[in-house]
């Protein structure tokens, strides 16, 4: 019962970090109705300028809040300069730039900051927090920063005119034109956003797998599972979901299968919620009349 | 004038629907152009909201619109109803009229004038939270007539606003619309296929036949042209 209680709690830390990551797919799917899978290299990269800064002397939470203004940035440019002349290809041509945006942030970061493995420090206290002792007061930190995000996220989308209008462009970019909403600029933003949520993800995982330009393939894989078991359009779902998958993957990996198959626990997640539920646990499925 | 179009050119691609098509509207005026199925009507709204390539000269309270993007038009105050309603389906009601008026800085104007709009459509106002892809056609259709009067608009572009409603909505629609306009001082561009209620409606008119200008004058003129009466009046 003691190991169990341990290996949810461990899942339910890996499992904020998936669901992180899957928050900020879940924003690029609204923003454009594709799955980016350069999300987890696009994380990693920030990570890496977060990493520069407090190398070279920042304190860490100064650092925190500019790679996440990074993070935007660096979204709104990728929108503009990369996705912006495909927007009227083809989705398979579409996911071939996100594919080729991976490699290219991979290799980009290989070649300024090497393949070496660098520990990455995190903000919280070494010391179990309350004397929680199955959880790390990082692991438990970095659920908090993963629900903070979240809802700052729910009330930008909910409740400012901002996001309203982000939501329309998505899914009826002409007639947001005709009230008068700037389409080009919403994409980019959702960009820009999706970026800065996924530099949160990458800070907030870095401590516990270390920094080095392959640190985010194995999560992006869970991060899918986990946006995919939510609702890919539900951003409280991939939040869910993210927790589900990660204390599912600990608990399976433990006591089940051993933790080789760990991974193919999200692949059967996923193409299990593909074949029976494909808008996912919390994914709304829209009426139309026609 | 409001609006004033003169040798105005459209085409999809390289195929050119509208011929070299002049015409001007006056203040709080109700224009129709009538014409059978094809013959531009639809084109000449896309190309006043810069929805499709134009050549020719477009003006908008005097000031040159051609060639500027759909938002910037619609800032200036041109609202667009387009054909098949641009609904946001899956948007509530409600946030279907915020989007409306997403430009407009005045809140306190903004919150009167959802009122004011749920006034007219009190339907509306009964499915504010609903979803608005699960309203009927004509709820839908109220819905596109709200939001664009939600911009608060000098000029409403209505694209077919009869299509797919029973008879007797589309009666009590252009009893509204006749009272948007002369409550909202709001111009109206009317492109209708149903010529007999865009005539009763409107106080000036303009045929379109194959992308060019056929026949121009008061509505209750073009009531009475033979040609008309023959061909889209059905007497």
């Amino acid at each position: 019962m003691d190991a169990l209680l341990h290996q949810v709690l461990a899942g339910l830390a890996t499992g904020g970090i998936y669901a992180s990551l899957a928050l900020a797919l879940v924003m690029i799917y609204h923003a454009t109705h594709l799955v980016n899978f350069a999300q987890g290299e696009m994380a990693m990269f920030t990570t890496c300028i977060a990493w520069s800064l407090i190398d070279a002397g920042m304190p860490y939470w100064p650092a925190f809040f500019l790679t996440v203004f990074f993070g935007f940035v660096l979204g709104v440019l990728i929108e503009r300069i990369l996705i912006r002349p495909v927007e009227r290809a083809n989705v398979l041509g579409v996911v071939v730039v996100f594919i080729g945006l991976l490699v290219i942030l991979n290799s980009v970061a290989g070649w300024i900051y090497t393949y070496t493995i660098k520990s990455f420090p995190s903000p919280f206290p070494q010391q179990p927090i309350l004397g929680i002792r199955y959880i790390s007061a990082h692991e438990l930190g970095a659920i908090g920063v993963t629900l903070a995000v979240l809802a700052l996220l729910y009330v930008f989308f909910r409740f400012t005119p901002l996001g309203l209008a982000m939501r329309a462009a998505a899914q009826n970019p002409e007639s947001s034109r005709l009230v008068g909403i700037r389409v080009g600029w919403t994409l980019a933003l959702g960009w820009g956003l999706a970026a800065a949520v996924g530099a949160v993800a990458g800070m907030m995982v870095a401590p516990i797998v270390y920094l080095d330009p392959n640190m985010m393939s194995g999560i992006l894989l869970y991060a899918f599972a986990a946006a995919l078991l939510g609702g890919i359009d539900s951003p409280g779902g991939a939040v869910l979901g993210g927790f589900a998958v990660g204390v599912l993957e600990n608990v399976l990996g433990a006591f089940v299968i051993g933790n080789e198959l760990k991974l193919a626990v999200a692949l059967v997640l996923i193409v299990g919620v593909l074949l029976v539920k494909p808008s996912g646990l919390f994914g709304r499925v829209y009426v139309t009349r026609v | 004038m409001l609006l004033e179009v003169s040798g105005l050119h459209a085409a999809y691609g390289a195929t050119r629907v509208i011929h070299g098509i002049s015409f001007a509207m006056e203040e709080k005026a109700i224009t129709a152009l009538l014409g059978a199925n094809g013959a531009g009507k639809t084109t000449t709204l896309r190309a006043l909201c810069g929805m499709v390539k134009t050549e020719g000269e477009i003006r908008f309270g005097g000031e040159r619109i051609d060639g500027r993007s759909t938002e910037d038009i619609a800032r200036l105050g041109i609202a667009h109803v387009p054909d098949g309603r641009g609904t946001f389906l899956n948007l509530t009601t409600e946030e279907n009229l915020r989007l409306g008026a997403y430009t407009r800085k005045d809140r306190a104007a903004v919150a009167a004038d959802l009122e004011r709009v749920y006034g007219y459509f009190p339907r509306l106002k009964e499915r504010r939270a609903q979803q608005a892809g699960t309203l009927s056609g004509g709820e839908q259709q109220m819905l596109a007539v709200s939001r664009a009067l939600m911009l608060a608009p000098k000029l409403m572009l209505l694209d077919e606003p009869s299509f797919g409603l029973a008879p007797v909505l589309v009666r009590e629609l252009f009893e509204i619309l006749r009272a948007i306009n002369a409550r909202e001082r709001v111009a109206l561009l009317l492109v209708e296929q149903n010529a007999a209620m865009a005539l009763d409606l409107a106080d000036r008119a303009y045929l379109i036949e194959t992308g060019r200008m056929v026949l121009a004058g008061p509505a209750d003129e073009l009531k009475r042209d033979h040609g008309v009466r023959r061909a889209y009046l059905g007497y």
